[in-house]
């Protein structure tokens, strides 16, 4: 019998200091060896489950994975590889930040099977660098970088944040061109989310300072046209790559390829249902490697994949696949949600291919406003 | 329970201007006779309608029956009909006071008498009430009962030197009332032993036990198995149980005697069958003559009303018709809107009444409702001699058709201190009010009396009261009569579409104005969509006001990965529920609450 495709994503919520507009789980003072012996007792429990499938990626996410020391990931790595099977090919990205990783920790992480780096850098402004909380400057992330190419990361991806406050498009401009001009595989390039509950949030919940939306939407318009003219490919609203270099991880999350969470507040979609961990780092600590940890399960039913082939899949460039939905569910796109696409391609806001149903560009800007019509 | 003799019960109600301490009262009267301990009681026990007891109003009239032992070593039954505080609510009020033989009359010592303590004296007046005076809230350092005192003996003639001087919230004095309520209301004197004769002074629909009627026996008895008819429709049935009014719960009883209060359920499958006002006899023993009910009351006010959801269409009309069954002044017959789809005129005795009975639908009966601009009796006299009467104004017809039409006006009394004077009489004047008089009653305090066009009031003119008086004005009216009056159809056009919703009857010289706060409110409420919507506001084809709603540019998630996934999702859920809870009007979807977030333009 042929191997299941199954991701892993292993949540390490280790930060040096909270970045203002941050609402992940995540901040420094947590004991890390404690928190990678819950870790392990969670990842342990999946040996069985899991047995059937072959891990075809794994993410280390954060936080700020990076802060883990070298024994705690060679530790924690061997235990991902005694309780899984891991394909050939298999992508384990992990996330870092310029700062926290010297020339000896890039070597260990090569040593250990990450092939793929995904480099916080937010800006390429000290100024804005400063104003969003970051502990780095430009200069660090550019050692950082370097050093990554030297220990032989082949694959790199760096974050960068747009509509910030103060920002003018061609400070925007000059990030992007900066960053791409160094040549990495891949740039996820976001607009800023004031999240509740960060400081962002209290600074900025009226929107006074921000970028107003039209400078926004022409920063991401931007977008697209400069970073295509390093080579890359818009494949989703917010990522870049280089051809080739699509992250396969993430195209899980939004194809409906089965994942494991592992760690603090991580979410899984497994064995016909979803599910999550308590946002409570004591809770986690004390509930990791029993039952209870699980949180919040809802299955997964067809109504649930329908809604979510359309609404994830849509975030994709290419879309959702016609005939795939007709061979998963039964029933064509056409049959269960002609009145909604109707409507949007009429506004052009949405775009039919021969095999693919697709958000045209402007479609991307009101997104929500469709996507959440492909709600049954 | 053997034979109670009618010289022992008491039936009264309480009679207050809003806010004097008529819920409070009744409270400690439930307390101190044991009705329910303090503990047992919740706060306002009479007020059990939850919209009641968060408005601070009572709406529907609620019973009680206490048990009281007097000094002088007797058991009297005390029948407490609570009845409703608001103008709105005057025929609510009538109908509790003919079940009564007295009424205590609650003055706040600090406030005195207003002018809904004035309208409520009035009706218990006519009704034959005895009427008991108490000063309540003596305790306020405010307080001045004896120029109180002096007030109810001057404004009302009522001898009010014995009225007991009480705090019903810190519980001062209350025995003193409750032996009042047995020496100065008189006992009921009816025939035990005549025919049956018992009026029916209100009824609720309650899923198990079916209608359950409230009546005052006046003659005779009823018990189980009794055949009664009801004399206005002439529908028989036997009785199926009887009982009186616990508090907050019913509670059954052997019989129900000439002067008691009580209710009676009998298996009535039509709910009209049971008429409020209607009285009730033994089918085989029938009484010579109805008892006179009560005057008919015509609404004032009209608007539509629609279910959200079109399917609720069908609920919606048994859910009136429910309505309708305890408060006969509801009107309500089949209309149809381009925009709002299938759903009710209904008539209302003011606005207030009209907003109760909206929230009452929404929360008793689950509905999701738009209502319209609320609109009066509008008389059109057209150039062919005929004569229209319109309470929707899409029914107004072509202005070349019309030779001229006349609007309502009511004649208003307002109560307000002098500081407020100016404030007031500026708001009147705002509102086309004809300025009658001013009669001071005491250096501190005036009565405004205006003749006011009935559609002016009918908006925000409480609101609008309330602020400017920083809640010190109070108000009364009565309708008064048709003028002549020039008026106009104003339309609004959204994305360039007439929404028949939103057109509304309004004077010409004020036309502008409102059209320009309407259209200003309609961009404030009608969020932004995917294109550029204007909203216009015109006379027949003449757009006399512009706004425009500008196109959204972004509503986009820039992150959605595997944690972020039931989150998002959440989010898009609630999105689209916000977007059930708009009318779609051509291609633009309208929120329900901008249909009525039209009516309050008040802006000082």
């Amino acid at each position: 019998m042929q191997a299941k495709e199954l991701e892993l994503y292993i949540h390490l919520p280790f930060c040096v200091r909270k970045c203002l507009y941050c609402d992940f789980l995540s901040g420094p003072g947590y004991d890390q060896d404690r928190y990678l012996d819950a870790l392990i007792r969670e990842l342990e429990r999946y040996r069985e489950k899991a047995a059937d499938f072959k891990l075809r990626s794994i993410f280390f996410g954060g936080g700020t994975p990076t802060l883990l020391t070298i024994p705690q990931w060679e530790r924690l790595m061997s235990a991902v590889k005694e309780f899984f099977v891991l394909e050939d090919d298999c992508e384990i990205t992990s996330e870092g930040n310029p700062g926290t990783i010297d020339p000896e920790k890039l070597a260990c992480l090569r040593e250990i099977g990450i092939n793929r780096l995904s480099l916080g850098l937010q800006s390429a402004n000290n100024k804005e660098l400063a104003l969003l909380g970051r502990i780095h400057t430009f200069e660090d992330f550019l050692t950082t970088y370097e050093d990554a190419r030297a220990a032989g990361f082949g694959n790199i991806n760096v974050d960068l944040m747009s509509g910030l406050p103060g920002q003018a498009l061609t400070d925007w401009l000059t990030t992007l061109s900066a960053v791409a001009e160094l040549g990495p595989e891949h740039i996820s390039a976001y607009s800023l989310i004031i999240e509740e509950g960060t400081e962002f949030g209290k600074r900025y919940a009226n929107g006074i300072g921000l970028p107003d939306e039209d400078v926004e939407r022409e920063m991401y318009h931007k977008t697209k046209e400069v970073l295509a003219g390093y080579g890359f490919t818009r494949y989703e609203i917010s990522n870049y790559a280089k051809p080739g270099f699509e992250s396969r991880h993430n195209l899980g999350y939004w194809t409906g390829v089965p994942y494991l969470g592992c760690g603090l507040g991580a979410a899984s979609l497994f064995g016909g249902f979803r599910y999550q961990n308590p946002e409570n780092m004591e809770q986690y600590l004390k509930e990791a490697g029993s039952d209870a940890l699980i949180k919040d399960k809802e299955i997964w039913d067809q109504k649930t994949q329908m809604e979510e082939r359309m609404f994830l899949g849509l975030r994709t460039m290419l879309g959702v696949e016609k005939m795939a939905f007709l061979r998963d569910f039964g029933a064509s796109i056409e049959s269960i949600y002609g009145d909604v696409t109707c409507k949007y391609k009429g506004l052009g806001l949405l775009r039919e291919t021969d095999t693919h149903l697709q958000l045209t560009d402007a479609g991307i800007d009101v997104s929500n406003v469709i996507l959440a019509d492909f709600l049954l | 329970m053997g034979q109670i003799p009618q010289e022992n019960i008491r039936n009264f109600c309480i009679i207050a201007h809003i806010d004097h301490g008529k819920s409070t009262l009744a409270d400690r009267i439930l307390e101190k006779t044991g009705t329910l301990t303090s503990r047992e009681m919740q706060e306002q026990v009479l007020d059990n309608m939850e919209l009641e007891r968060e408005r601070g109003i009572t709406i529907k009239a609620q019973t009680v029956r206490i048990i009281y032992k007097a000094k002088n070593g007797q058991e009297y039954i005390f029948n407490l009909i609570d009845t409703p505080g608001h103008v709105d609510f005057n025929y609510e009020v009538s109908r509790s006071l003919a079940a009564c033989e007295g009424a205590i009359l609650v003055v706040d010592a600090a406030q005195g008498i207003e002018a809904q303590t004035l309208g409520n004296v009035y009706l218990a007046l006519d009704a034959n009430l005895e009427i008991m005076p108490v000063i309540n809230k003596i305790d306020l350092p405010s307080a001045e009962p004896e120029r109180v005192r002096n007030e109810i003996e001057d404004i009302i003639g009522l001898e009010a030197h014995e009225a007991p001087l009480i705090s019903a919230k810190n519980g001062i004095n209350i025995e003193e009332v409750l032996e009042q309520i047995v020496t100065k209301i008189p006992a009921p004197q009816g025939d035990p032993d005549g025919p049956l004769k018992a009026l029916i002074f209100d009824s609720i629909y309650d899923s198990y036990k079916g209608v359950i009627v409230f009546c005052r026996i006046m003659d005779g008895s009823v018990r189980k198995g009794t055949k009664v008819r009801f004399m206005a429709t002439g529908a028989e049935e036997e009785i199926v149980e009887v009982g009186f009014f616990g508090a907050g719960q019913f509670i059954p009883c052997e019989e129900l005697s000439a002067g008691m209060v009580g209710y009676l359920t009998a298996s009535l499958k039509d709910v009209r069958d049971t008429r409020v006002g209607d009285t009730v006899t033994e089918a085989n023993r029938p009484c010579a003559q109805a008892l006179p009910g009560y005057k008919k009351v015509l609404p004032m006010v009209y608007c539509g009303m629609y279910p959200a959801d079109g399917a609720k269409y069908p609920d919606l009309r048994d859910a009136l018709e429910k309505l309708q069954l305890n408060d006969a002044s509801l009107q309500y017959e089949p209309e149809t809107s381009v925009a709002l789809g299938f759903g009710f005129r209904c008539g209302f005795l003011g606005l207030l009444h009209l907003e109760i009975i909206q929230e009452r639908l929404e929360r008793e009966y689950n509905l999701d409702l738009v209502t319209t601009a609320p609109s009066v009796i509008y008389k059109i006299y057209k150039t062919n001699g005929e004569v229209l009467e319109i309470t929707n104004p899409t029914n107004m017809p072509d202005p070349s058709e019309i030779e001229h039409m006349e609007e309502p006006f009511v004649s208003a009394e307002i109560m307000v201190t002098t500081e407020f004077v100016g404030a007031i009489m500026k708001l009147c004047q705002e509102r086309r009010g004809v300025y009658l008089g001013m009669e001071y009653l005491e250096e501190t305090r005036a009565l405004l009396k205006y003749d006011l066009p009935l559609n002016e009031i009918i908006y925000d003119f409480f609101d609008a009261l309330k602020s400017r008086s920083r809640g010190y004005a109070s108000f009364d009216y009565e309708f008064k009569g048709y003028v002549k009056s020039s008026l106009v159809k104003l339309d609004i056009l959204i994305n360039h579409e007439e929404v028949d919703a939103l057109s509304f009857i309004v004077h010409a010289d004020g036309a502008y104005e409102r059209a320009r706060k309407m259209c200003e409110k309609l961009k404030e409420e009608i969020p932004r969509q995917l294109f550029e919507v204007p909203i216009q506001a015109a006379i027949g084809s003449k757009i006399i006001a512009r706004e425009t709603v500008k196109a959204y540019r972004k509503d986009v998630l820039a992150k959605c990965y595997g944690g972020d996934i039931t989150r998002k999702k959440k989010l898009l859920e609630k999105q689209k529920e916000g977007k059930k809870r708009m009318r779609q009007v051509g291609n633009v979807e309208i929120p329900q609450k901008a249909f009525m977030s039209v009516l309050k333009l008040d802006t000082e």
